[in-house]
């Protein structure tokens, strides 16, 4: 049951989204916090379905003990979960406060809308994972690595027996090893850039020992399970007919052109690929918050010292300020939940405590820019598209297609391409292909995120949300 | 070292049930997504794409890339990753957009 205005909403229910509501639940605002998955956890703490009878799901996790600390403390709160709740919109109402639409169920198709009330918004919505289109990579069998993370961590499950694991960005070695412990062969881990550029960033690795100490542990890992990793090499084409059966490892030079010759090529029935994060804004951008661009040319909501984005009274915590992992999720929720009580009138708790999380944040937040800018596609990754690669999943669009119209007809930008090829028009809103379109359309800009519907909704649920429920101060459902 | 990763997480499944895939019967476990059940079952894909008709399965595993869009118990373009199987459940790959049984 939902009713009458909350102080607080949160959307997402990972590391940031817990701690938001947590906090803000301790510190006596009453929260309503929203995620597309039953259970929280997001995709970071993504748990098996309880029909499963996972006795140790923390084998598949790291840190679970922060976890754990924060479903307590989420408990003791005034927080009311609401899961399978999927927010296609954030909307600012007439007495200033903020109305949150949902559709609910598994994927949203019980076509029931949903509309919470709310004095302030917490915009933790996570991030999904770039991808770069190389031939071949629409082959059965080939799977973003954080998919098949989730899969496995979800479902119990495996893409196949042998899984070369691809890209770039510290979620591999994670895959890696997390594959690897699930039974899975993993022969190798390919990564298109070095871990040497973390070195060119001696301050962010000397304020955060942590990190040294995670990328150890990684390291450990592959080791154990013998694995090898291969930097500065991309799988520049994934060969099968119904399935993947083998991929080509190319050596990159340091703009990330594949060296000609150099291809290998590497047996496995499949392949986990994924070139970084990407923040979950479009909430955040539809309501007009201002962005910043990230060291790997991603956008990500600007943020404030307390956590506000451009737009009073919605905040940000976590990957939707920039990609930064789970750790500093949990600050910047926090410290965003502070600011919002303060905001409303209530004691944000003590003034040490905001200052200790907000040193904490900036020297999260400076290896953050590091990995990000280690990481980076470099611009010659489009040497591996072939003219008949699909760019476009959804649409079909090859890179041919999207060449030809910036060549022939004079695209100079990712909106032009769309509008002459459908490329990005499709199911995922450019959710895929966004990252290629940009480079192939040579704007530079990374790609925008505006998305005035976050989520797909059926013309019922839209007619459903009649106007008059907007006026409402309580607004029931089961 | 486990070998499989119900053995990593120490799973002890309820009782399996049967659902079936284009009309064949399939055993699947409470809690798991259609995703999982077909991945579990060695189905990797479930879609023929609209225009080349190509294969597809699970590509991103989040609900966010709507590769994954299935026909279950006749309800087109349910998204496998998100979405929990039951006892009895009829899942069909899914032609194009899924609305075939509409043409003219």
């Amino acid at each position: 049951m939902v009713t009458g205005v909350f102080d607080l909403v949160v959307v997402g229910a990972g590391p940031a989204g817990l701690a938001g509501a947590g906090t803000a639940g301790e510190l006596g605002l009453r929260v309503a916090l929203l995620d597309m998955a039953e259970h929280v956890g997001g995709q970071f703490y993504r748990q098996p379905a309880a029909g499963l009878g996972a006795a140790r799901p923390e084998a598949l996790h790291h840190d679970w003990d922060a976890f754990v600390a924060l479903r307590k403390r989420l408990a003791a709160g005034r927080v009311e979960h609401l899961g399978r709740h999927h927010v296609w919109a954030v909307e600012r109402g007439a007495d200033g406060d903020w109305a949150v639409h949902a559709v609910v169920g598994d994927d949203g198709g019980d076509g029931r809308p949903v509309r919470v009330r709310a004095r302030a918004v917490l915009l933790a919505a996570g991030a999904y994972e770039r991808q770069l289109p190389f031939p071949g990579w629409t082959l059965p069998g080939v799977v973003g690595a954080g998919g098949a993370q989730a899969m496995l961590k979800g479902g119990l499950v495996l893409p196949g027996k042998r899984v070369v694991v691809a890209g770039s960005g510290p979620l591999l070695l994670a895959v890696a090893s997390s594959l690897a412990s699930a039974g899975a062969e993993v022969p190798a881990v390919i990564e298109a850039s070095g871990y040497l550029g973390y070195a060119r960033h001696p301050r962010a690795l000397a304020v955060n020992p942590r990190k040294l100490a995670e990328g150890l542990t990684h390291g450990a890992a592959l080791l154990r399970h013998r694995i090898a990793l291969r930097t500065r090499s991309a799988v520049t084409e994934a060969h099968g007919s119904e399935r993947v059966e083998a991929v080509t490892v190319s050596r990159l030079d340091a703009r990330w052109r594949p060296v000609p010759g150099s291809g290998r090529r590497i047996a496995c029935d499949a392949l986990a690929v994924g070139h970084g994060l990407v923040p979950g804004i479009e909430l955040g951008t539809t309501l007009g918050c201002g962005t910043r661009t990230t060291a790997d040319n991603t956008l990500a909501l600007h943020l404030g010292s307390g956590q506000e984005t451009s737009v009073r009274g919605v905040w940000g915590a976590g990957e939707v300020g920039g990609v930064a992992g789970a750790q500093l999720a949990c600050i910047e929720g926090e410290l965003a939940a502070r600011s919002i009580a303060a905001r409303l009138g209530r004691d944000p708790g003590p003034e040490g405590r905001v200052r200790q999380l907000s040193s904490r944040r900036t020297r999260l937040r400076t290896f953050a820019e590091a990995m990000a800018a280690t990481h980076a596609p470099g611009p010659g990754w489009t040497g591996w598209l072939c003219d008949d690669t699909e760019v476009c999943r959804c649409e079909e669009v090859t890179a041919g297609r999207v060449r030809e119209a910036v060549a022939d007809q004079g695209a100079r930008d990712a909106r032009t391409v769309k509008l002459f090829t459908r490329a990005g028009m499709g199911w995922c809103q450019g959710r895929m292909c966004g990252a290629a379109v940009s480079c192939l359309a040579g704007d530079g800009q990374p790609p925008a995120q505006r998305r005035p519907l976050a989520v797909p909704l059926t013309l019922g649920a839209l007619a459903g949300q009649g106007p008059e429920d907007a006026s409402e101060p309580s607004q029931s459902q089961t | 070292m486990a070998r499989t990763p119900g053995e990593l997480a120490g799973a002890r499944p309820g009782p399996a049930f049967e659902i079936t895939v284009d009309g064949r019967a399939v055993s699947a476990l409470p809690g798991q997504t259609v995703a999982a059940a077909l991945w579990a079952a060695g189905v990797l894909t479930w879609r023929t794409t609209r225009g080349g008709g190509r294969p597809r399965g699970v590509f991103c595993g989040i609900g966010q890339c709507f590769d994954c869009l299935v026909t279950v118990n006749g309800v087109a373009n349910r998204r496998a990753c998100l979405v929990a199987v039951g006892p009895g459940d009829e899942v069909r790959t899914q032609e194009g957009e899924g609305r075939g049984e509409l043409a003219v």
